[in-house]
């Protein structure tokens, strides 16, 4: 049964990729269970009992293509042969490549990423000689790789942006720092330090950013509260942000 | 140590530290300060500009090591204005997170919200699916609001070196921007206007002709401003050959903007990286191979004056272009247009009329969509726009839920920041002042 709507038809065609058969699927760790955020007896909804796992970490096929779609090889195939040419070790370094609404994430192992982003900047035929920023990303339930550093690299040359992911575990969070090759990062960084507690080796002065320096702990994780008190509001009170019902 | 012990601090004494001796000066003190200086008889001398100093732009702390008058460091600290924008998003539907953001770059609201949602409609996979009419308004408003920055950092510009009058007016030309705003989206800043799927409310009657009348008189005032400051012999002195940063700097700095333009690359991502249709749009893209405080100045003049020209395209193509201001798909569209009632801006009172009135099915859908929102499909999104600083981009990341995972931003005020060292290190102490003023930093926006 194919489905007029192309992104039901994309998702129908996902799901009969091996990667996504139910065996593999009920393997995956649960992302959540019920639904409308209803944790007590007082869910009527029948959602209650459902699992929902989280979807298997798959790679865009080949061709990749290009901002606009992936019908042909594009320049999304290009930056991947690119790079393949340049970084001999391609294979061990680009655990998954993904393209996802027009976007080109190459998924890096953190031993190379800062060889990665040497070749990436320097190479003629790629030249990302401007970085965009590093952000982090906690996802506690991603065992083992609960930690992603995500940077974004611009080339000003072949008018291309790629995002570089990288992982770290919550026990060992370290990844190398990219200052040396670019820059840029150095604010970045001290920020993703300051908020998720991903420590940058390399870095040159790894301190706090936008935390006092004597704060506890690093607030934007999941674990980390957002805290906040009730407010009364004519005769009724209304409990903090992170206390109320919620739909996810 | 064993045990710690705790002294009283005493805020007015002097004190010996690692560093030196150290000075609170207190207000009316300067002889004694530096009377006591001179008998050290150290050049070294490093002062602590900020955070709360008058030509900082805001909460922003300088670091300052002296050599006499000359900067041997400069190191920048902020973190003052820190509030955690991105953490409270995460806890809000897709929708409310636009009240949030607005609030990071002060000066450039309307640029937040639409980096917000340009890579929220990206996850959504409904980029094309936007109205044409809340297009050109994003453009207008976009536009609009690049004047108003840019006047600001003109008028705080002068201030900061001492010319109150260049403060004045372009403060007073800003107010008539900010009219314009309070009359399209009911305030003045912190607008909450562009959202998820188009605007918030079409243009009001009115505003077309106010913003003609806004046409009129600009480019005159501009005109005036530049008569003020172009050729001014103290300005150009202040600003000139001061604050140098090439390309090759600009590039390992990551800064974008007018003073990447000032460097000379004309890269602008409404040209290069076409966004809310600017590619059908008739403009230069301003630039200047100065490299220095009064090629930035110069940049932001010219920006002032094409935008003003993309402001008349628009007005020409909203009398032509009608039809919706929000997506049509019902499950991501805002059910009601906003209109101003009694008690403030609210939902309109014939959307009101027909949902507790007519239609239950109606309610059932606002209520549904506005207290739990609308699902975004797992992934991450990354679609940045030009704002008046730079490279203003959102990295929106998804697990499928009705709220955002995570929302960072990628602020221009915060990587142009890092150049201040660069630009100033070497230079005059007065000289910090214009570099920081030429990078125009709004703390809201370094901080969020």
């Amino acid at each position: 049964m194919t489905s007029e709507h192309p992104e039901q038809r994309a998702e129908q065609a996902a799901d009969q990729l091996p990667a996504h058969a139910e065996e593999e699927r009920r393997e995956q760790p649960v992302v959540r269970k019920g639904m409308f955020g209803a944790k007590t007896t007082g869910d009527t909804s029948g959602y209650g009992g459902l699992v929902v796992r989280q979807a298997p970490k798959v790679s865009t096929p080949r061709p990749y293509g290009g901002p606009g779609g992936a019908a042909e090889p594009g320049e999304f195939d290009e930056i991947a042969d690119e790079l393949q040419r340049a970084y001999p070790y391609f294979g061990d370094a680009v655990e998954r490549v993904v393209v996802h609404r027009g976007e080109l994430t190459l998924f890096v192992r953190r031993e190379h990423l800062a060889e990665v982003a040497r070749t990436m900047r320097d190479e003629p035929s790629l030249r990302f000689e401007l970085c965009s920023g590093v952000s982090g990303v906690h996802y506690p339930k991603d065992e083992g790789a609960e930690l992603h550093s995500v940077v974004h690299l611009l080339s000003i040359t072949h008018n291309r942006r790629v995002r570089l992911e990288v992982t770290c575990p919550d026990a060992d969070p370290h990844v190398p720092s990219l200052v040396p090759v670019y820059p840029t990062s150095d604010w970045h960084e001290r920020e993703t330090y300051d908020f998720f507690g991903i420590v940058y080796d390399g870095h040159p002065a790894l301190t706090r950013i936008e935390m006092p320096d004597d704060w506890v702990g690093h607030p934007q994780r999941k674990d980390y509260p957002l805290g906040g008190i009730p407010v009364e509001y004519r005769g009724a009170e209304i409990p903090p942000p992170d206390e109320r019902r919620s739909y996810v | 140590m064993s045990s710690t012990k705790y002294t009283e601090y005493d805020a007015y004494a002097a004190e010996e530290a690692a560093e030196g001796k150290v000075f609170d000066v207190n207000g009316q003190d300067w002889d004694k300060v530096v009377a006591a200086a001179e008998e050290l008889g150290d050049e070294r001398l490093v002062i602590n500009m900020g955070p709360q100093h008058p030509s900082t732009h805001g909460v922003l702390r300088l670091i300052l090591t002296l050599d006499g008058e000359t900067v041997n460091e400069a190191r920048v600290a902020i973190g003052y204005l820190h509030t955690g924008i991105e953490k409270n998003m995460e806890f809000r539907t897709w929708t409310q997170g636009t009240t949030f953001c607005t609030r990071m770059d002060y000066l450039a609201p309307l640029f937040n919200e639409t980096a917000y949602c340009l890579s929220t409609e990206r996850l959504l996979g409904i980029e094309d699916q936007i109205p044409e009419r809340a297009q050109i308004i994003r453009v207008m408003m976009m536009e609009l609001n690049r004047i108003s920055s840019h006047l600001v950092a003109i008028a705080t510009f002068g201030l900061e070196l001492g010319a109150t009058t260049v403060m004045l007016n372009g403060f007073i030309e800003r107010e008539y921007t900010l009219d314009l705003f309070e009359e399209i989206t009911g305030l003045r800043m912190n607008h909450a206007y562009i959202r998820p799927g188009g605007v918030a409310q079409d243009l009001p009657s009115g505003a077309t002709s106010k913003i003609r009348d806004y046409l009129d008189r600009m480019p005159k005032r501009i005109k005036a401003l530049r008569k003020l400051m172009d050729d001014n012999p103290v300005f150009k002195a202040r600003t000139q050959n001061i604050a140098y940063l090439d390309l090759t700097g600009c590039m390992a700095l990551g800064v974008t903007g007018p003073v990447l333009r000032a460097a000379g690359l004309p890269w602008d991502l409404r040209k290069s990286q076409p966004y809310c249709g600017y590619e059908t749009y008739d403009f230069e893209v301003a630039t200047q191979d100065t490299c220095d405080v009064y090629g930035r100045y110069l940049v932001r003049m010219d920006e002032m004056e094409e935008s003003l020209k993309i402001v008349e395209q628009c007005l020409d193509r909203l009398q032509t272009v009608k039809g919706p201001v929000m997506i049509e798909d019902k499950k991501i569209g805002w059910p009601a247009q906003l209109a101003i009632g009694a008690d403030g801006m609210g939902n309109s009172p014939r959307h009101i009329a027909h949902i507790m009135g007519t239609s239950m099915e109606a309610l059932i859908h606002h209520f549904k969509l506005v207290t739990e929102g609308f699902r975004v499909p797992a992934g991450q999104a990354y679609a940045p726009i030009e704002s008046p600083r730079g490279e203003l981009g959102a990295h929106v990341v998804s697990d499928g839920g009705t709220r955002p995972y995570r929302v960072h931003f990628r602020e221009p005020s915060f990587v142009n920041l890092q150049a201040t060292p660069a630009m100033s290190e070497g230079g005059m102490v007065a000289d910090i002042i214009a570099a920081v003023a030429s990078i125009d930093p709004v703390m809201g926006g370094v901080d969020r």
